[in-house]
């Protein structure tokens, strides 16, 4: 299943505000981070600043969420992770609100309850989660909800190699399969969970070989490709709408960033970012689509402009939003 | 639905089958609603809490599960989060063990993070209890762990009328409910080990008890004993033979621990000034000293004649050998010392 122009050029667009949003935050962050108060010895203060707390981005990972997104529907569910803003935009998560939300603002996506780690927008169904794994199951439970309404929809567990190793993976691939329901398991390897590599963490050499124990079709993209991942999303995705049960995918991604911001990343060797940029999944598409035509010099500078300005307009929105009342604080524990 | 019965004639049903009515009721009333866990489709459920649906709703709509109880929570979370309604089994609350971090960082926690935007109706459930010498992975009752936990509403019925009713409120809520019930309390033929009653009226229509309302169990004016589950039916046979020796016990049975009646506590206070409440849960950091630190913190509102008491598991696991078990889970003889000595201890 090739992507159109239509497809490639929307992926491209994604990717361009996934990265750039990433960037973006990744200067925002250390905005306030350094208060007079803080204590001598220390590099910054994580809880201080525009935007408190950690912050875990997904620059490198963008081709994933795009070869995935592009094929979804609103009804379509994504379940991701504390590391997932690449997915939360892919979905066409509100832009505006999801900053203010980063931000600790009341016009955010939770009102400032959730952070960047719990985003929630019911209305494109996308929720991401903080605890490794734990997210899995409910995109199980989203698929099954599917199944049982007969609505077609299909749900998406997003997460990383270090989740795979968690007894919620083991037991939802179990579940999904056993029940054919329509879920894909996005699984992203990008090498690292926090400071231990897959080699150290893994017994196997991939994840796809695991979807084997559990009667189900394992697709491995092995390298950081947008295009290549839009064809095995697009055939795990099919078989799901088809009601013939789950997939694991394993993609190779990287991650740019630490960890978390701030991370001093002595756990990596030296020049293994610089290295890893050398197959940037942007710049691979984007010399595709110049290659092929699909888009000129001009339209390029225009791409990356009018996404730099999109970022803009969601982090001035951001700013401009009020904190919470304080009030708020206890209200929203119970639906009403 | 009205029938010809008097009001001597009303059906009589035991706990689970009260319980099983109000989920059928519910079922064949809104679609979104269904079961998954354990053992809970064929056999209808090891504690026969789902009997009959799966015949009549469908595997579809009842479904066994593989032993996998964070998919079995996490599924219904993602389930709730997209408009059904789940009700998920945990067969033995000890299993509570296994999948705690669905419960305790994302079933609890997903409406409050979500600033109020997603909801999760769903239920769990799960029996506890001791008292059949299953020891000490089978045999808690843990509802403080739940109700120490922000974002879950805790049920705890102690009788057939409550049983169905309450069940009716989880469901219905839009909120996650943990509904426990007792083993002693199902009124199964291989688990009848309370003397108290095992079936009492439970109407057949449906009808929903508002969480947060106690029942006054047995009225009484010289001390008040607040109790949950079996411990209700203990406090009522303790009760009767203190009334022979001219004590007259309240007993009140709080039904729903989150949200918790403590004004039915406090008016009875009122009255009694003295206080014992009885748990079957661990002693310390617990249900019991949560009810007498709030009731210290309202003392204006009445006066105590004695300083409140409390029964409940002392602090060790729970042992197998019947000679054991009986040492640590809280019996008649054990209540009715507790409330002799706050009737000899007066402040």
């Amino acid at each position: 299943m090739q992507a159109s122009h239509d497809q490639l050029l929307w992926m491209y667009h994604r990717m361009l505000l996934i990265r750039e949003y990433e960037d973006t935050l990744a200067m925002v962050y250390f905005e306030g981070k350094l208060p007079p108060h803080i204590q001598k010895g220390l590099a910054f203060d994580i809880g201080a600043g525009t935007i408190p707390g950690e912050m875990h981005l997904s620059a490198g990972q963008e081709a994933a969420a795009a070869g995935v997104c592009v094929h979804l529907e609103p009804q379509d569910s994504v379940w991701g992770t504390h590391r997932a803003h690449h997915f939360a935009i892919a979905k066409g998560v509100n832009l505006d609100r999801m900053t203010a939300e980063i931000f600790g603002k009341v016009d955010g996506l939770c009102r400032g309850k959730g952070g960047h780690m719990h985003l929630y927008d019911p209305e494109v169904n996308f929720a991401c989660n903080g605890i490794v794994g734990a997210g899995i199951p409910h995109a199980v439970g989203a698929a099954l909800a599917a199944k049982l309404k007969g609505n077609g929809a299909v749900a998406i567990a997003e997460f990383g190699e270090g989740a795979a190793n968690q007894g919620s993976f083991h037991e939802s691939l179990n579940l999904a399969s056993l029940w054919q329901l329509p879920v894909v398991f996005v699984c992203q390897d990008n090498n690292y969970g926090i400071s231990v590599s897959k080699k150290a963490s893994t017994a196997v050499e991939s994840n796809v070989e695991r979807a084997a124990g559990y009667a189900m079709p394992g697709i491995r993209v092995a390298e950081n490709d947008v295009v290549a991942m839009h064809v095995a999303a697009g055939e795990a995705i099919a078989r799901a709408r088809r009601g013939e049960g789950p997939t694991l995918i394993e993609m190779k991604v990287d991650r740019y960033y630490g960890h978390f911001q701030g991370d001093p990343e002595g756990y990596r060797p030296k020049g293994e970012v610089r290295a890893l940029k050398q197959s940037d999944p942007i710049i691979r598409l984007e010399k595709q689509l110049l290659e092929q035509g699909v888009l000129n010099e001009d339209q390029v500078k225009q791409a990356r402009s009018a996404a730099s300005e999109r970022v803009q307009v969601a982090i001035a929105f951001a700013r401009a939003s009020a904190y919470p009342d304080a009030a708020e604080a206890r209200q929203h524990l119970f639906a009403e | 639905m009205s029938n010809a019965n008097t009001a001597a004639e009303v059906r009589k049903l035991p706990f689970y089958m009260a319980m099983v009515e109000a989920i059928r009721q519910e079922m064949a009333r809104d679609s979104s609603v269904f079961c998954l866990g354990e053992d809970v489709g064929q056999i209808g459920g090891v504690f026969q809490s789902t009997v009959g649906l799966h015949k009549e709703f469908g595997a579809e709509r009842v479904r066994d599960t593989p032993i996998s109880e964070t998919a079995i929570l996490g599924t219904a979370l993602g389930a709730a989060a997209q408009g059904m309604r789940p009700i998920a089994e945990l067969m033995f609350v000890d299993f509570m063990g296994v999948c705690f971090d669905q419960i305790l960082n994302n079933i609890s926690k997903t409406t409050y993070m979500s600033g109020g935007a997603v909801k999760l109706p769903l239920v769990i459930t799960a029996s506890t209890g001791g008292g059949i010498c299953d020891a000490a992975q089978h045999s808690q009752t843990l509802h403080g762990y739940f109700a120490h936990t922000p974002g879950i509403k805790v049920v705890i019925p102690s009788n057939p009328y409550d049983a169905k009713g309450l069940m009716t409120t989880a469901i219905r809520d839009d909120n996650p409910v943990v509904y426990l019930f007792h083993r002693g309390l199902l009124g199964l033929p291989v688990l009848n080990f309370i003397d108290a009653q095992f079936a009492t009226d439970v109407p057949e229509e449906p009808y929903a008890i508002p969480f947060g309302e106690a029942r006054i169990v047995r009225k009484g004016s010289d001390v008040t004993i607040v109790a949950f589950a079996q411990m209700v039916h203990k406090a009522r046979l303790a009760a009767a033979e203190l009334e022979a020796q001219g004590i007259s016990v309240e007993i009140i049975d709080p039904r729903t621990l989150v949200p918790l009646d403590m004004d039915s506590i406090y008016t009875s206070l009122s009255k009694t000034g003295r206080l014992l409440v009885i748990d079957e849960d661990y002693l310390s950091f617990g249900v019991t000293g949560e009810i007498i630190a709030r009731v210290a913190e309202n003392l204006g509102r009445f006066t105590l004649k004695a300083a409140p008491r409390r029964l409940a598991i002392p602090d060790v696991n729970i042992p197998y050998s019947p000679a054991l078990e009986n040492q640590v889970i809280p019996q008649v003889s054990n209540i009715v010392e507790a409330v002799e000595s706050l009737m000899n201890n007066p402040l």
